[in-house]
């Protein structure tokens, strides 16, 4: 038994072994001549799963479209998709496969910012591009040693939200003093909490408190009775939806009717599950795009992919769409097939249409576009205001 | 009697055995460079080479701490993240080999401290109080990077210049090992054993528990450190999330599944799941229900573990060889000289008295009754 077991054990490896050098042999002929390779590393199981998920959806889909449309530069798209099971090491690994083994012209994702800064050394060493959609963390395409050469997204970084959201308050709903309650182990909250708080300080406003709490809490009766004691306008709270769904109930339960200002990160159904119809009244955040925009590129995007996929998109949905769209129009203007070329295209992309604004590349590789911010009527998005 | 077994081995197959794993790791290292040089291993088997290095790493030395000691510990993560933190920020600062060594030396140091400070107090405890008290360790360390400036909060440290390669990896995987098996046979080594098989047995006769505990804890956090280190280095990336409780289950898992107190076990295991990890990349959506049938088979038909308590062994392959090689090496008093032909028919004789029989038939009853115990349920000789 001992020793079938031994051999059983011994040539599953031997196997596995084999297969793994084989496939290599068999991949190492590189891109086909007539289609063109694009690589997707994303989180398709693991913590994350749900982003990348919604992701590929949107990449899927912009490709088809692609295809059936003829291509780009004569040839079809083929994509080859991996999952990095939310893990940055394995977003690393993978992204080494996509270039060095699939041959990939460009690589779209991972999703989350750690993910996608794992996978920038590789593409730098590689000269193969690497685009993320929702990589938002300030510093994914510029570090201490400047710009990443190879690396570019297509949404707008965590302190641009809070600035956006800052002026909003100030401008439009005229606030003139806000509390602060933020998500203390979330490098994004941090984020967001500090650069809404230095540009609505700028506006003339006042913070006149902050608050934290931490993920994963439920109870939020002492940080409320806190704010509820104070003078002021707004609430700002950065966070995810799964705790400021709860705190925002709460805060209505406990009379506080002021407007909630929040960002991308209420951006999803169980924010409605959470704080209930009634409490979602008076709730704005900004997000990279809204489904109530009458533009005919919306319209046209939602309706589509109401039809592929029978439901309603959201912003990975339409982030991931938007960067297989945006990397297919650098590949088109592309003056040869190479990463380097890609790269320069990539880079000198001006008033690009996406679904979620217009954007041009800046020199750190991030984009300019406009930002959405939404109002909440009875926990359904009622106004919608590009910024 | 004792002292004959007692006695250190001579003669080539002795000499074999002596030889037998520095031998098998140089003859893999060759093996591995060759496929590297012709193109058959290339960047992205390296990486998952790179995985498994820093995997055995991490499987040996919590198998000396939960499989050689017998002290269940969930915290190897924490130790990890010391290490890791420590090259990080060593490395981006002076992005060179001595900042390399430095991080390394420094992160393993660090957390063979902390495995110190933390393993007096909770290795008087046992069992689950033990694994609950390192559970919490692991997430100390954890939420402390995740608060502290140095470490940049939670979005970890970015840009760590890669300064090893799989040469380096493979060095420091050899050594993990044989370092820890030469600890299990000194006699160090033996009394972490002996502290796993009876705790109170092993006190009484004079061999000081806590302290052998302890020891085996600060050199598994000091290799825990180094893989840290090492993960760090090679995957420019790091964030306290990470290193978090199913760092420490994977790591686990991997010590589970090659057998508690079996270092080819684990050697043998972190190849085995990198592999299979590798092959279902491509089939995202089943890929963890693959994953965990067959962590659930294998624990199923071998509950111990691939290999149990025991190593593998060139006995193992016993079966592989001609008949008369096969007794070489399975007890001490076969292995002087090749068995005599004669033996052929009675080895019952020749394996437990290492002298040739001349004996053509069966053995005589009260004979076989004190001399192959195995067989007959006897006493161990």
């Amino acid at each position: 038994m001992k020793r079938t077991i031994m051999g059983l054990v011994l040539a599953a490896t031997v196997t596995l072994t084999l297969s793994a050098c084989g496939s290599d042999s068999g991949s190492g002929g590189g891109s086909g001549a007539d289609t063109i390779k694009i690589g997707l590393n994303y989180e398709l199981s693991g913590a994350v799963a749900t982003y990348g998920q919604a992701s590929v959806d949107g990449i899927k889909m912009a490709v088809d479209e692609i295809n059936a449309a003829g291509g780009v530069q004569g040839k079809q798209i083929e994509l080859v998709i991996y999952d990095n099971k939310s893990e940055p090491a394995e977003a690393t690994t993978l992204a080494t496969k996509l270039m060095t083994q699939d041959n990939v012209l460009a690589v779209i994702g991972p999703a989350t910012s750690g993910s996608f800064k794992a996978t920038i050394p590789v593409a730098n060493s590689n000269k193969v591009p690497v685009v993320s959609g929702s990589a938002t963390a300030d510093d994914v395409t510029v570090d201490a040693n400047g710009v990443q050469e190879f690396a570019f997204r297509t949404c707008f970084n965590d302190s641009f939200q809070g600035t956006a959201m800052a002026n909003y308050a100030a401008k439009t709903l005229d606030a003139k003093s806000a509390v602060i309650v933020k998500d203390n182990s979330s490098d994004y909250a941090k984020g967001l909490a500090e650069a809404f708080k230095s540009t609505f300080e700028d506006n003339g406003g006042q913070i006149v408190g902050e608050e934290a709490y931490v993920a994963g809490d439920t109870d939020f009766n002492a940080v409320l009775t806190r704010v509820k004691g104070l003078n002021f306008d707004v609430i700002y709270l950065p966070g995810y939806y799964q705790e400021a769904g709860l705190i925002i109930k709460a805060a209505r339960e406990l009379g506080i009717d002021a407007p909630v200002l929040g960002a991308d990160g209420f951006d999803s159904p169980d924010l409605l599950n959470l704080a209930g119809e009634a409490a979602l009244n008076d709730v704005f955040f900004t997000n990279h795009y809204s489904s109530l925009d009458q533009d005919p590129k919306v319209v046209q995007f939602i309706e589509d992919f109401k039809a592929k996929y029978g439901e309603e998109p959201n912003a990975f949905h339409a982030l991931g769409y938007d960067t297989a769209k945006f990397v297919a129009d650098a590949i088109e203007r592309a003056e040869e097939l190479t990463g380097q070329a890609v790269r320069d295209a990539l880079a000198s992309t001006v008033d690009f249409p996406a679904v979620t604004g217009t954007l041009s590349i800046d020199e750190n590789h991030n984009p300019v576009k406009d930002i959405v911010v939404i109002g909440l009527k009875d926990g359904v998005q009622a106004t919608s205001e590009r910024i | 009697m004792s002292a004959q077994l007692e006695a250190r081995p001579r003669g080539p197959v002795a000499l074999l055995r002596t030889a037998l794993l520095p031998g098998v790791l140089v003859a893999t290292y060759l093996v591995v460079f060759f496929l590297v040089s012709i193109g058959v291993i290339g960047d992205y088997q390296q990486t998952i080479l790179a995985t498994i290095c820093i995997n055995i790493v991490l499987a040996t030395s919590l198998n000396l701490v939960t499989g050689f000691t017998g002290q269940f510990s969930l915290g190897h993560a924490g130790f990890m993240a010391i290490g890791a933190y420590a090259t990080g920020l060593m490395t981006m600062r002076y992005p060179s080999i001595w900042g390399l060594v430095g991080g390394l030396l420094v992160g393993a140091a660090l957390a063979s401290v902390v495995g110190f400070l933390i393993g007096i107090p909770t290795l008087r405890l046992r069992g689950d109080y033990l694994a609950i008290a390192t559970l919490g360790m692991a997430e100390i360390i954890r939420v402390l990077l995740l608060n502290f400036d140095f470490s940049n909060g939670a979005a970890g440290l970015n840009g760590i210049p890669r300064l090893i390669n799989w040469h380096i990896l493979f060095i420091f995987a050899a050594c993990s090992i044989v370092l820890i098996a030469n600890f299990l046979r000194s006699v160090h080594g033996r009394n972490t054993i002996a502290v796993r098989e009876d705790e109170i047995a092993a006190s009484s006769i004079g061999v000081n528990a806590l302290w052998a505990k302890t020891l085996a804890f600060v050199i598994g956090a000091f290799f825990g450190g180094i893989a840290g280190g090492l993960y760090a280095s090679y995957f420019y990336f790091i964030k306290p999330d990470m290193f978090g409780f199913l760092k420490s289950i994977d790591i686990l898992i991997i010590v589970v599944l090659g057998g508690l107190g079996s270092l080819s076990g684990s050697v043998i295991s972190a190849i085995l799941l990198a592999l299979i990890s590798m092959k279902l990349q491509e089939y995202a959506e089943l890929r963890m229900v693959f994953y965990g049938l067959i962590l659930v088979l294998i624990m199923l038909f071998r509950p111990q573990g691939l290999f149990g308590d025991g190593e593998l062994k060139p006995a193992m392959f016993g079966y592989l060889l001609p008949w008369r090689y096969r007794y070489v090496g399975r007890s001490k008093g076969t292995t002087r000289r090749w068995p005599a032909k004669l033996d052929r028919v009675a080895p019952w004789h020749y394996q437990y008295t290492g002298k040739p029989s001349g004996i053509t038939k069966e053995p005589p009853a009260a004979f076989d009754r004190l001399t192959s115990p195995r067989k007959r349920g006897g006493p161990k000789p």
